[in-house]
């Protein structure tokens, strides 16, 4: 199980809700002999157990709040990696509204309601407009995209997003000969992300695209994985993909599509400017300041073996964007 | 007491090491089992460091001599974990690959602190037993205030490695500086001491109650 050849998903590799409580049990056990320990006890592990919990399990029925998504094209874009599960796609993220451990999306995020949606779409474009999530993806063709996500922290997951191409929306927005970049913003609702109420990161969290990159065949506002609405944790209703960049450029739960003529300040750009980049494109020869970006762990794998791709293995579609741009400078 | 509760101590610093150990056996460390090796061992390491602080100013305070009896296991407890540590980061990041190891030591700050928080414990490890404590005499005491740099390197080492500063690694600075600051402020008071009275109080040398 360390290394798994590449080839389709092995039903050992899902895991049983009987494996999952019995794993819930285990991590309260270490939780509570941390917490005999010291005072502190650490993110991964702590707080009492809720209901709310086990809202998110994967397992045989469709948790609630997820309802199973028709009609989508499969396989768009495909590769020969083993996906990974359910289970490890939705208990192991990074969602800071939610916590900054990376079991905290899954336990917190149950709160959030997602219906009814709006998101906003304006600036320079000539058909701004305030759209119920149905209307915005109905006039769509939903397409499966099988995608590696790589994040910034050396690790990485395939994941079988559901969505429609980001290209689509913004042609219906028409933006204007002043759109050269659009920003994102995630829904700013302290009272049902709690994480909003700590100064992590200067809320509501904000991406950002080049007006090409926005319009990329492979850049993608997704709104399910694995045949079924997205669960909180991975960014419901809708988020962002764009799978040559580091995860956290695929920005979660949007509400708001803005056409600007300037590039946006970017959530983790601001947090840490040396450290994360606008562009933020996969690249292994270039490292984040305190580790090496050149190999990555593929979730669930205990050794950081494999050796991460420029542009996340996408430079074939994506790199003719950057021709000339010294990727060192503009990381 | 002493024969039941010294075991007692032993097994009870064991369990978070058996935890992970039978975790990771039936594959229940999570979606990432190498990072909750690295957290919990490293978090741990730095538990340890702090119960080993917290004996000097605790017996001081309490008059509870009993409590010294603990510091050395505790010191090595901390060992045991940073060497864990190390490894899940030598074994499972770097594979082995000591060329990048080197690479990142000299390079990264935060890998060069914790570097330095685990090589600083390596001569504290290896002067810990009786043998050495008679040796050393009074140089051992000097020696042995190494942790305090050890305990530094290592808070610092969290601070640095984390992505938004915030939580944990800040209350395990704070605890670390609290407990560094009560040697400063006895230190502080034995030199007011002297200078008022003209002779100088012995540090309270606490080798002779070593167990």
């Amino acid at each position: 199980m360390l290394i798994r050849p590449p080839g389709v998903v092995r039903g050992s590799d899902i895991t049983s809700e009987q494996h999952y409580l019995e794993r819930r049990k285990f991590m309260q056990l270490l939780g509570g002999a941390m917490a005999l320990g010291a005072s502190t006890v650490l993110q991964a592990c702590s707080a009492e157990p809720t209901a709310a919990d086990f809202a998110g399990a994967g397992g045989p029925a469709v948790p609630a709040g997820q309802s199973p998504l028709a009609n989508y094209k499969p396989k768009v874009v495909s590769t020969d990696e083993a996906l990974n599960s359910f289970e490890e796609i939705t208990s192991y993220n990074n969602f800071y509204e939610f916590g900054t451990g990376k079991n905290d999306p899954q336990r917190h995020s149950g709160k959030l309601t997602t219906s009814p949606w709006k998101v906003r779409i304006d600036g320079h474009c000539s058909k701004p407009a305030d759209y119920l999530l149905e209307d915005l993806v109905k006039p769509h063709q939903l397409e499966e995209r099988i995608y590696r996500l790589r994040c910034v922290e050396a690790w990485s997951m395939v994941i079988p997003w559901i969505g429609i191409p980001l290209a689509e929306i913004v042609k219906r927005a028409q933006p204007t000969s002043k759109a050269t970049f659009v920003q994102f913003t995630t829904l700013h609702r302290p009272n049902e992300m709690f994480g909003q109420n700590q100064p992590v990161l200067e809320w509501p969290y904000v991406e950002g695209l080049r007006m090409d990159e926005a319009m990329h065949p492979l850049t993608i506002l997704s709104v399910g994985l694995y045949g079924k609405t997205l669960m909180n944790q991975n960014g419901a209703p809708i988020r962002l993909v764009v799978p040559w960049k580091y995860g956290f450029k695929s920005i979660k739960s949007i509400v708001r599509i803005e056409f600007v003529d300037r590039m946006p300040r970017t959530a983790w750009n601001q947090a840490g400017p040396g450290e994360y980049g606008f562009y933020s494109n996969v690249n292994p020869t270039v490292d984040h300041p305190r580790w090496s970006q050149a190999t990555e762990r593929r979730i669930p794998s205990l050794f950081k073996s494999y050796k991460t791709q420029m542009f996340n293995g996408y430079a074939d579609q994506v790199a003719s964007m950057y021709a000339g741009m010294d990727l060192k400078k503009f990381y | 007491m002493k024969r039941v509760a010294k075991p007692a101590v032993f097994a009870a610093a064991l369990v978070p090491a058996a935890l992970l150990a039978y975790g990771l056996w039936y594959g229940d460390l999570g979606p990432n089992p190498a990072e909750t090796l690295q957290l919990q061992t490293g978090i741990w390491s730095l538990r340890f460091l702090v119960f080993t602080l917290a004996i000097t100013p605790i017996r001081r305070i309490t008059k509870c001599n009993i409590v010294i009896q603990y510091r050395r296991m505790l010191g090595l407890f901390a060992f045991f974990y940073s060497t864990l540590h190390l490894l899940t980061y030598v074994v499972f990041d770097r594979y082995f690959d000591f060329s990048g190891v080197w690479e990142d030591v000299a390079k990264r700050p935060f890998i060069t602190m914790g570097m330095i928080a685990f090589a600083l414990m390596v001569p504290l490890a290896l002067t810990s037993t009786k043998g050495w404590i008679r040796r050393l005499g009074k140089r051992w005491t000097l020696l042995h205030r190494l942790i305090y740099f050890s305990a530094i390197a290592a808070a610092i080492h969290y601070l640095w490695k984390v992505k938004v500063v915030i939580g944990s690694p800040v209350y395990y600075a704070v605890i670390v500086g609290v407990l560094l600051a009560f040697r400063v402020f006895w230190e502080v008071r034995r030199r007011a001491l002297r200078r008022t009275t003209g002779d100088t109080p012995p540090r309270r040398s606490l080798r002779e109650t070593q167990g």
